[in-house]
């Protein structure tokens, strides 16, 4: 897109956005429709395949047995990892994690660790030498705006439908082959809201096209009791205070919706 | 591959999952499903599911690459990190390097690159889930790509692969098939002149054997080649109801 198309596209969205309207019809604190999709792959631990309009994410999630970390002998490891995969969009290349990638990936990292929705503890085998590590892996099918929220209402359902795999404690062997019926244990179902901001007018859940112009961003991730667990702004924008504030209200709000869909 | 596990593959001389020897796994195949690829499409080969996407003709890069008298085909062919029993760590592999070429060159014969100088047409093929048979899988849902690209082919490149387990050749292993077998043979073709596109192999079988898994690939090749035309023929009339109705 050149300079002079963006500035164009600008104008359009804002001066719809002024009466409280979109371009695909919706009003400023609308999601687009959701769908989401549990445990449709059968070499996942537990998979989930949300839609979020024309947004589309696969999130899988693979338990492994692993070393714990020095300073947490007795805690089960959590990884989160995203691939922006040109599969997913023209804007998209293929080669080491962009800056873009790994952002996405530490922003719903951070929601899911900060709101303590893994119970790590419960994930130690024996204390120092074996742990359970839990690897949460993000591919968007479809770029349509908006990773985040999608990516983080995927990696919940994921992990929420997972099933352990049978582990020989004698042989210290992991057999994928059989899942048994054991869950991961919960504590916490975080969720994101993404905001994006143009022209000092704020709207949630971007689309693409609006994600290309927007100024600034603001990603509020919202654990069960309705506290934040996690934030996150980017863009070369800004936010006053007042509107962080608007934006986390409406977070708790939203995301209240967003729950029903997990 | 070699057939030294004893992992019995026949049960009363019938395959694991029931099929017959020349039975595909069932199959779903759906075009257009990546609204900012330029062509798109998802397939299943029974627990075996990919995606591919099309991106161009667009612009080389880097430049060097451009070709003056022809399209720069380029494939990347990767599994998602939970495709595999085990995790497969993301990025590109030896082995999903090979298979990208592989693919590549399978392609290429069928599409009219000449007819695209200057530019560069690019197909994105993601295993979303592993069950033996992914290149062949790929392969099938790249070309359903290309057609729903609209970008001009000589045919729809059709592929599958057969093996041997216990000393039959059959068609379209399945994991345990493929792990524990005693041969896999990929092949892919144009299904209207039945030229070979592709052709790998790796285990123990008699000449006599290659030709039967040669001769069954290429019947089912056609029932395959079927179900991808009924997959573009779905998405065409789906835009044309779609264009109507915004009228």
């Amino acid at each position: 897109m050149t300079n002079k198309e963006e500035i164009s596209l600008v104008d359009f969205l804002s001066k719809l956005m002024k009466k409280n309207i979109r371009e695909d019809g919706r009003k400023l604190l609308d999601y687009r429709k959701i769908e989401i999709k549990t445990n449709t792959l059968s070499q996942a631990n537990g998979s989930a395949r949300v839609k979020l309009g024309d947004t589309e994410v696969f999130v899988g999630v693979k338990l492994g047995v692993g070393t714990p970390f020095p300073d947490t002998p007795n805690d089960g490891v959590l990884m989160v990892n995203a691939e922006l995969n040109p599969l997913s969009s023209r804007n998209f290349d293929i080669g080491p994690p962009s800056p873009a990638a790994i952002e996405l990936a530490r922003v719903i990292d951070r929601a899911i660790r900060e709101s303590n929705t893994i119970d790590t503890e419960k994930l130690c085998i024996t204390p120092k030498e074996k742990v359970w590590m839990v690897f949460v892996d993000i591919y968007p099918v479809n770029d349509g705006g908006n990773l985040f929220d999608a990516g983080l209402l995927g990696a919940i359902a994921a992990l929420k439908s997972a099933r352990f795999p049978k582990y020989d404690k004698k042989e210290e062997k992991v057999d994928h082959r059989e899942l048994t019926n054991e869950k991961i244990p919960l504590n916490d179902e975080p969720l994101m809201c993404t905001f994006g901001k143009i022209k000092d007018i704020i709207f949630v859940d971007q689309t693409n096209r609006e994600e290309k112009v927007a100024e600034s961003r603001l990603s509020v991730g919202i654990s069960k009791s309705g506290n934040v667990c996690a934030m996150q702004k980017g863009g070369e924008g800004t936010f006053t205070q007042q509107e962080i504030m608007d934006c986390i209200k409406q977070s708790q709000t939203l995301s209240k919706t967003l729950r029903k869909y997990i | 591959m070699g057939g030294k596990s004893d992992k019995p593959l026949l049960n009363k001389g019938q395959r694991l999952d029931g099929r017959a020897f020349d039975e595909l796994r069932p199959i779903k195949i759906k075009a257009g499903v990546i609204k900012q690829a330029d062509g798109s499409c998802e397939l299943e080969f029974g627990e075996t599911k990919v995606l591919a996407a099309v991106y161009g003709p667009k612009k080389v890069l880097p430049k060097h690459l451009e070709k003056s008298d022809k399209a720069y085909l380029s494939v990347y062919y990767y599994m998602a990190a939970f495709s595999t029993s085990e995790r497969n760590r993301p990025g590109p592999s030896r082995r999903s390097k090979e298979i990208s070429k592989v693919i590549k060159d399978s392609l290429a014969p069928a599409i009219h690159l000449e007819k695209y100088p200057q530019t560069n047409i690019s197909i994105f093929i993601q295993i979303t889930n592993a069950n033996a048979g992914t290149r062949t899988a790929a392969i099938n849902a790249a070309s359903v790509a290309l057609v729903d690209a609209g970008i001009e082919m000589k045919d729809i490149v059709t592929s599958v692969a057969a093996g041997k387990i216990e000393n039959k050749v059959v068609l379209d292993l399945f994991q345990d098939e493929d792990n524990f077998g005693q041969a896999d043979l990929p092949i892919a073709i144009m299904p209207r002149t039945k030229e070979i596109t592709l052709l790998q192999m790796d285990g123990d079988m008699t000449p006599e054997e290659v030709d039967k898994a040669i001769e069954i690939s290429i019947k089912s090749c056609k029932d395959i080649a079927k179900l991808q035309r009924q997959a573009i023929i779905t998405k065409y009339k789906q835009d044309d109801m779609e264009t109507k109705n915004d009228k």
